[in-house]
C-alpha cells in the first residue's frame, strides 16, 4: 500500500514546497516548544535549562527557561535531561549512490551529481538517524574534476528537487568537485604525474577564460560561441558562484591547490587533507577553509600514510577554519558526532569540534545565514540527543528539518535505520519512515 | 677489558632488570580485573612479567622502591579476537599486503608466522590503543585462505611472542568466497560448499591411509591435507567468515557433517539464526560494529554483539580486516560502539579481554588481571570506551611497550 500512496504524497509534498516558496505556509501555524533541554546553540554559550521555540519551518526563539515564553497553543515537548544541538552539516558525503564523471575524460565540469542520486536509498534515512540535516553530496575523487556537487537538506522527500537547497535565484546550490594527488592519476587521457594534473587543470580554466572573452567580445549574438556546458560551469567557478571542493592529501598537493587558486582566482575549500598538520600555518595564512576527515588509523593509501587524529587540533591552533565531514561511506553518517569526539581526543577544543560539525560546515557551504546554529530566523534544523554530544553513550533521539521531525528513534522503522538489522539494506519505499505506518515496505 | 668497558658492562647489567621491569606497581582509581568485580583505588603488582597481586590499595602489600604507574582506569591488555594486522600493513601497497594469496581457492597450509611483520606501523598503532594480543593471520576472500596465530604485540620479531603459532584455519563462505563467473572456482555458493566437502573428504582419506597403510605404502607428505587433517581432528578450528543467514546455516551443516570445531566470523545476519548457532555450540566473532553496512552486510546491525549476548552465544569482539581506509579498525573504538548499542560496559570489556582469551584458548595466560597471569595491562585516563578518553600506557609481560597518549 505505501507504494501506491507514495505518488499522491509526493504530489502533496511538491504542493507544500510550492506554497512555501509562494508565501505563508498553512503548516506554519505549527508551533513547537522544546522545554527543559540543555541547548547547545553554537552561536552562543550553552543553556543549561533551555527553551527552543519553532514556528513552522523556522526557529522563533531560543533561550533560558523563564526568559523565553512558550507561545499559547504551542505543542510542548518535555525534553528535560536531553541535549539539543543544531542539525549537523556534512560538507562531504556520497549518499544515494551518487555518481559523477565517467572514465572518458579527467575533467568533466558539465556533469551534475543531482542527475544521479537515488533519493530512495536507505543512505538518507541513516544520515537522518545520525542527526545530519544539511549535506554536500559529491561525485568521487578519481578525476581532476568529477562534476558539480549538490547541497541537500535531508527533508523527507521523494525527488532530488525537493531535497535540494535553492539559491536566492531559485537555482540548485552546489559546488565543483576537484581532486589531485594519486586518485586521479591513471592511463591516458588521465594524467600520469602531478605536474600533468596541474597543467590539465590550468589548461581547462584558461580555455574557459578564452570562452568568456569571446562571449564578451561578440557584439553580434550570431557570432557568439556555441553554448558549452562545461565552460559555463567553469565560469561559475571563476566567478566565485560555484565553490571548488578540492580533494587533496599530501602537503605538496595542498600547496598546489593554493597555487592554482592564486593564479586562477577560484574560491576553494580543501577536503580530507591528511597532511594538514604539516601545512597548517600555510593553510591558515591562505585563509582557505578545510573540510577535514579523521579516520581510525593512518594509511590505506600512500598519501594518507601520515594522517593524524591531531590534524583538527593543529588547524585550530593555526587559526584555520575547520569543518569535519563523513565522506560517507568512508565513515558512517550515523556516527558523525563520533568524529567530533575524536577531534577532542586529539587536542581540539570542545567548542571547535562542535562548530566543526555545524556552523563551520554551514559557512563553507555559504549557508550560515540559514543553518548551523540555533538562532531566531534560521531553519528549524536540530537534533535531540539523550546526553552529551561527544559521549559514545549518547543516542540521537530525534532529528528535525525545517520544523518537521524526520527521525524519531522511538518509532520502530526509524530505529531500524539507526541501528541496522533485517531489512535495513532495502531502499525506502515511499517516505513512511517517520510516519506511524509500516516499516518502509 | 679496560676499566671503562667494565663499567659500561656493569651499567648494562644493572640496567637490564629495570628494562624488563622486574617489579612494577600499577595503581588505578578503578581497576577492572574482568575476572571479578571492579576494584576502587586498586593496585596491580607485577613481578618478573607476571601479575603477583591484585586488590584494593589498602589490602595489597606494595614492594618498596618499585617503579609505579597510575591511571584513572586500569584494564587487562586488550585481546583482538580477529584481525589481519601484521600481515596487512599500513601502506596498502602490494609489498605490505600478505593477508590473502589469490592463486588458489584452498590453501590451508599457508602459515601466519611466515608472513607476520612485527615492525609494521599498524602493529604500533593498535598497541598504542591498549591492544596487547592479537589473533591475526590470513584474511577472508578465498574459500580457505590459510592459518591464523595468536601473538603478543611485543618485540620486533614474531619469535617468542607467539602464544599459538597455528590457531585456526581461515575460511570464507557466501559472496566473500565466490568469484566472478568465468574466473577461477568457486563461482557459486553451492560450488563453494562442494569444493570444501571434497577437500575435507580427501583429507579424511589421506589420514586413513596414513594410519592404516604399510610404512612403504604411506602417501607422500602433503602440507595441505596435513593441515586439513588437523582441522578434522578438531585441533584447528575452522574460522568461517560468513554473513548471510543461509550461508551461516551452510557452515553449520558442514560442521555437522565433519564434526568440525568451528568459529563463525563476521556473521552479519546471525541474529536471524541464533537458535541454530546456539544449538551447534559455535562461538561467534561478530564483525566490527562500525563495519560498513553494504553488500553482504547490508542488514548488519550495531546491536549484533548485544543480540548474541541475549541469545547466550559465546562471542568476542574483533577489529577485522579493512581493504582501504581506515587500514585497521581500533578495537576499543569498536568495542565502544558495541557497548553503547546494547552490550553495556562490562560485557563489552570482557569481549575484548577475557572472553576473547577464552575463545582463543589462551585464558590460562591472558585476558584478566589475576595473580599468576601474564602482566598485560592497559592504562586509561577515563572511561576506555569514551572517544574523548586516552590510552596512556600499554604493558606486555610487565614491560611498558607504549607510552604514547592516544
Amino acid at each position: 500500500m505505501p507504494r501506491r500512496l507514495a505518488a499522491p504524497s509526493a504530489a502533496l509534498a511538491a504542493l507544500v514546497s510550492l506554497t512555501v516558496a509562494a508565501g505563508p505556509d498553512p503548516a506554519a501555524a505549527d508551533v513547537h516548544a522544546f522545554v527543559g533541554a540543555r541547548i547547545v546553540p553554537i552561536a552562543g554559550p550553552e543553556i543549561a535549562d533551555g527553551v527552543l521555540v519553532v514556528d513552522g519551518a523556522r526557529i522563533a526563539a531560543v533561550g533560558a527557561r523563564g526568559e523565553v515564553a512558550v507561545p499559547a497553543g504551542a505543542e510542548v515537548h518535555d525534553v528535560a535531561g536531553k541535549v539539543i544541538l543544531p542539525g549537523l552539516v556534512d560538507t562531504h558525503s556520497h549518499l544515494g549512490d551518487v555518481e559523477g564523471a565517467d572514465r572518458s575524460d579527467p575533467i568533466q565540469p558539465e556533469v551534475r551529481a543531482l542527475d544521479s542520486i537515488d533519493v530512495r536509498s536507505s543512505d538518507f534515512q541513516r544520515a537522518q538517524a545520525g542527526g545530519v540535516t544539511t549535506v554536500n553530496v559529491m561525485p568521487g575523487s578519481g578525476y581532476l574534476m568529477s562534476g558539480q556537487t549538490v547541497y541537500l537538506k535531508l527533508r523527507d522527500a521523494d525527488t532530488i528537487e525537493e531535497l535540494a537547497v535553492r539559491r536566492a535565484d531559485g537555482s540548485i546550490a552546489g559546488g565543483m568537485k576537484m581532486a589531485n594527488g594519486t586518485n586521479s592519476r591513471r592511463d591516458p587521457p588521465f594524467p600520469g604525474t602531478r605536474a600533468k594534473s596541474a597543467a590539465l587543470v590550468r589548461e581547462a580554466f584558461v580555455e574557459a577564460q578564452e570562452y568568456r572573452r569571446k562571449l564578451d567580445a561578440a557584439e553580434d549574438p550570431a557570432k557568439r560561441p556555441e553554448r558549452d556546458l562545461g565552460k559555463e560551469a567553469l565560469l561559475e567557478v571563476l566567478d566565485g558562484t560555484r565553490l571548488v571542493h578540492h580533494h587533496t592529501h599530501r602537503h605538496d598537493d595542498v600547496m598546489t591547490v593554493l597555487r592554482l587558486r592564486d593564479e586562477l582566482g577560484f574560491r576553494v575549500v580543501l577536503h580530507h587533507v591528511s597532511d594538514a598538520a604539516k601545512v597548517a600555518d600555510e593553510i591558515a595564512a591562505a585563509v582557505v577553509p578545510v573540510s577535514l576527515i579523521l579516520v581510525d588509523s593512518p594509511g590505506g593509501k600512500l598519501e594518507a600514510r601520515d594522517l593524524l587524529l591531531e590534524n583538527a587540533a593543529a588547524l585550530e591552533r593555526a587559526g584555520a577554519t575547520v569543518a569535519l565531514h563523513t565522506d560517507d561511506w568512508i565513515t558512517d553518517s550515523r556516527l558523525f558526532l563520533r568524529m567530533a569526539a575524536l577531534a577532542v581526543r586529539a587536542g581540539m577544543s570542545r567548542q571547535g569540534a562542535l562548530e566543526a560539525v555545524t556552523i563551520r560546515g554551514a559557512e563553507i557551504l555559504d549557508l550560515a545565514d540559514r543553518v548551523g546554529s540555533l538562532e531566531p530566523g534560521k531553519d528549524a534544523d536540530f537534533v535531540v540527543l539523550s546526553g552529551d554530544p561527544l559521549s559514545v553513550w549518547t543516542e540521537v533521539l530525534e532529528t528535525w528539518v525545517e520544523g518537521e521531525k524526520v527521525f524519531d528513534r522511538a518509532r520502530a522503522p526509524d530505529r531500524l535505520w539507526a541501528e541496522g538489522g533485517w531489512g535495513a539494506g532495502d531502499p525506502r519505499h515511499g517516505h513512511v519512515a517517520c510516519f506511524d505506518g509500516e516499516a518502509g515496505r | 677489558m679496560t676499566g671503562r668497558r667494565l663499567a659500561l658492562a656493569a651499567a648494562v647489567l644493572l640496567a637490564a632488570p629495570t628494562a624488563v621491569a622486574a617489579t612494577l606497581v600499577v595503581r588505578g582509581e578503578t581497576v577492572y580485573p574482568v575476572s571479578g568485580p571492579p576494584i576502587a583505588d586498586g593496585v596491580v603488582v607485577v613481578e618478573d612479567g607476571k601479575i603477583a597481586a591484585v586488590g584494593p590499595a589498602a589490602a595489597v602489600t606494595v614492594p618498596a622502591g618499585a617503579e609505579e604507574l597510575s591511571a584513572a582506569v586500569v584494564t587487562p591488555g586488550l585481546v583482538d579476537a580477529h584481525t589481519t594486522v601484521g600481515l596487512t600493513g599500513l601502506l596498502n601497497q602490494a609489498h605490505d599486503q600478505d593477508q590473502l594469496e589469490r592463486s588458489e581457492p584452498v590453501q590451508p597450509e599457508l602459515r601466519a608466522i611466515d608472513a607476520y611483520n612485527a615492525r609494521d606501523p599498524l602493529v604500533d598503532w593498535v598497541r598504542d590503543f591498549g591492544v596487547t594480543t592479537v589473533h591475526t593471520g590470513h584474511g577472508p576472500g578465498e574459500l580457505v585462505s590459510g592459518q591464523t596465530m595468536v601473538v603478543k604485540l611485543r618485540g620486533d620479531e614474531v619469535g617468542d611472542n607467539v602464544l599459538v603459532p597455528a590457531a585456526m584455519v581461515a575460511a570464507s563462505l557466501g559472496e566473500t568466497a565466490v568469484h566472478e563467473e568465468g574466473s577461477k572456482p568457486p563461482g557459486t555458493r553451492a560450488k563453494a560448499i562442494a569444493m570444501l566437502r571434497s577437500q575435507l573428504l580427501a583429507a579424511r582419506e589421506y589420514h586413513r591411509k596414513l594410519e592404516t597403510a604399510e610404512p612403504d605404502k604411506r602417501p607422500a607428505r602433503d602440507l595441505r591435507l596435513e593441515t586439513l587433517v588437523r582441522v578434522l581432528d578438531g585441533e584447528l578450528p575452522l574460522l568461517v567468515t560468513v554473513h548471510r543467514h543461509h550461508d551461516i546455516l551452510s557452515a553449520l551443516r558442514l560442521r555437522e557433517e565433519f564434526g568440525l570445531r568451528m568459529v563463525l566470523d563476521g556473521a552479519a545476519e546471525a541474529y536471524l539464526v541464533t537458535d541454530e548457532i546456539r544449538a551447534a555450540g559455535v562461538p561467534v566473532v561478530p564483525h566490527p560494529p562500525m563495519a560498513r553496512a553494504v553488500g553482504e552486510l547490508e542488514n548488519a546491525t550495531m546491536e549484533l554483539a548485544s543480540r548474541l549476548a541475549e541469545a547466550g552465544i559465546p562471542f568476542a569482539l574483533q577489529s577485522g580486516f579493512e581493504s582501504y581506509v581506515p587500514k585497521v579498525r581500533v578495537l576499543p573504538f569498536e568495542a565502544a560502539i558495541a557497548a553503547a548499542h546494547g552490550l553495556g560496559f562490562e560485557r563489552a570489556l570482557a569481549a575484548v579481554t577475557l572472553d576473547a582469551a577464552r575463545l582463543l584458548a589462551v585464558d590460562d595466560r591472558i585476558g584478566s588481571l589475576e595473580p599468576g597471569k601474564d602482566a598485560d595491562l592497559a592504562l586509561w585516563d577515563g572511561d576506555p570506551f569514551e572517544y574523548t578518553s586516552h590510552e596512556i600506557a600499554t604493558i606486555v609481560d610487565g614491560v611498558v611497550v607504549s607510552r604514547t597518549v592516544r
